[in-house]
């Protein structure tokens, strides 16, 4: 594919470029789980994918989105302001049950035995400790009723509760100079956040929904809540946090989605 | 400045150079239905809108306000992600555009010069007048109360959807817009909505040049 857009590009006009290249894109990322196991297939097992190099595999159309969503994230950033809550509303609005989002069918929620589930901490923190669920039920817990918001423009209302995110990066000795926190799931999903977010009054590693365990479905045990970011930039059924200085990228992060992701 | 050092030199030069600014101006003066900054903030403003409605209504369809979706053969972006890239890509082109063209508009005091003034009254003229058929092209350069409002609807429209994007973007940062548009949701809708007077808009504004070709002419060559 590469050699034949190439030549196109050489040869005829800019229409024509677009045109093509939107038709070979549209092709190639019709369905997201084909394009990403094409991209890992040519990646040579994916660690191009890590370091950002799948560029040179794409259109330079798709070149030049992606390195806009990067000037996009940088924007982001500059907007984000620490201080600023997300809001909260009354508990009238909670949605009961919250709907079940994820890249998979329901059927395909992972079952995870909350005795045997330890949460892994790694990268650029002092103490590399895993922690139980009663370790995290025993830290100051806090509540919120805010929006989450999906990438996919529908919002729903909902009451998490939780360990505070910067609480518990303070606790496990994180370098809170370091850029990003990285997620890993046990459904096979990933994704990774900017220090400054981590650190947001909102951010909380969530225990429990509407007073009660988080179910399987919602995320069961663990999922970080972020109300300053779009739903994909929070983790379900998550099993190890990392600190790093080092882009992480993410599971819709890799196939395009924008990395800062915030609202 | 220059005329006049250059005539102390050598006194034929002025003359010269006075008739060829003549010369020059004349036809100049004569090819200014449109100047070149509004051609250019023009037709980038119509490549702007079409990435921007194309790629929001693939955006519509991942989660659709009401029961229908957009084809997937008149949208852009291939999907989600894709058209998300194309619409945070193209937001840039319509806002930076958009900026330079209303400033420069003021600037040169062609906003009130041509949009201006405009009453009921003269809508509701030049609104029988074509309904019947009389109404007037005879002079390009001056705008009838419709076209003034309809161009003034447009603006007017394209400032809500930055505004209402600026809200689904970051709804947590813009939290007074945000209020302002009744929250998230409300946002969504007034996205919407402005998105379809827009489209509505641009089918009346490309029927009328249909019917009137040599506006597109003046619009791209200038006269």
């Amino acid at each position: 594919m590469k050699p034949v857009k190439r030549s196109i590009i050489t040869t005829v006009n800019g229409d024509a470029v677009l045109k093509d290249a939107l038709k070979i894109v549209s092709r190639r990322i019709e369905q997201p789980s084909r394009r990403a196991f094409l991209q890992r297939s040519l990646t040579l097992g994916g660690v191009a994918l890590l370091s950002g190099c799948t560029l040179s595999d794409e259109s330079s159309i798709d070149t030049a989105l992606e390195s806009i969503s990067r000037f996009n994230d940088r924007a982001q950033g500059l907007l984000f302001d620490p201080t600023r809550l997300a809001p909260t509303y009354p508990d009238s609005m909670v949605a009961r049950p919250f709907r079940f989002n994820a890249f998979y069918a329901e059927s395909e929620v992972p079952e995870i035995d909350g005795d045997d589930w330890r949460l892994e901490v790694t990268g650029l923190v002092a103490d590399r400790r895993k922690w139980t669920l009663n370790d995290l039920r025993s830290m100051p817990q806090q509540e919120q009723i805010t929006r989450h918001i999906c990438i996919e423009g529908w919002s729903a209302v909902g009451k998490w509760s939780g360990v505070p995110f910067a609480y518990f990066l303070k606790r496990v000795g994180a370098d809170m100079s370091a850029k990003y926190v990285g997620f890993k799931c046990s459904d096979d999903y990933f994704t990774s956040i900017d220090m400054a977010t981590a650190l947001h009054p909102q951010t909380n590693l969530s225990l429990r929904y509407d007073g009660k365990e988080l179910l399987p479905r919602n995320g069961y045990p663990l999922k970080l809540r972020i109300p300053t970011k779009l739903g994909y930039k929070n983790p379900k059924h998550i099993r190890a946090i990392y600190v790093t200085n080092t882009y992480p990228g993410g599971y819709w992060e890799d196939q395009g989605y924008n990395w800062f992701g915030g609202s | 400045m220059e005329r006049i050092s250059t005539s102390t030199v050598e006194p034929a030069e002025p003359q010269t150079s006075a008739v060829g600014d003549v010369a020059r101006a004349e036809p100049g003066q004569k090819a200014s239905i449109h100047p070149l900054w509004l051609r250019a903030t023009h037709w980038l403003n119509a490549t702007a809108v079409v990435l921007m409605v194309t790629s929001g209504w693939r955006i519509y369809n991942a989660s659709p306000i009401y029961g229908t979706r957009f084809p997937n053969e008149v949208t852009l972006g291939g999907w989600l992600g894709g058209a998300l890239q194309w619409h945070f890509a193209a937001m840039w082109l319509l806002v930076a555009n958009g900026l330079i063209y209303l400033t420069w508009n003021v600037m040169v005091g062609r906003f009130r010069r041509k949009f201006l003034p405009l009453d009921a009254a003269g809508v509701w003229r030049d609104l029988r007048k074509a309904l019947s058929g009389q109404l007037s092209h005879a002079d390009p350069r001056q705008y009838n109360s419709l076209q003034r409002l309809a161009y003034l609807v447009a603006i007017a429209d394209v400032t809500l959807l930055v505004l209402s994007g600026l809200v689904l973007w970051k709804s947590v940062q813009f939290h007074v817009l945000r209020e302002l548009l009744g929250g998230y949701e409300g946002a969504r809708l007034v996205h919407f909505y402005a998105m379809a007077t827009l489209v509505a808009f641009t089918v009346g504004h490309v029927l009328m040049v249909a019917l009137v070709p040599r506006t597109l002419i003046a619009m791209v060559r200038g006269r």
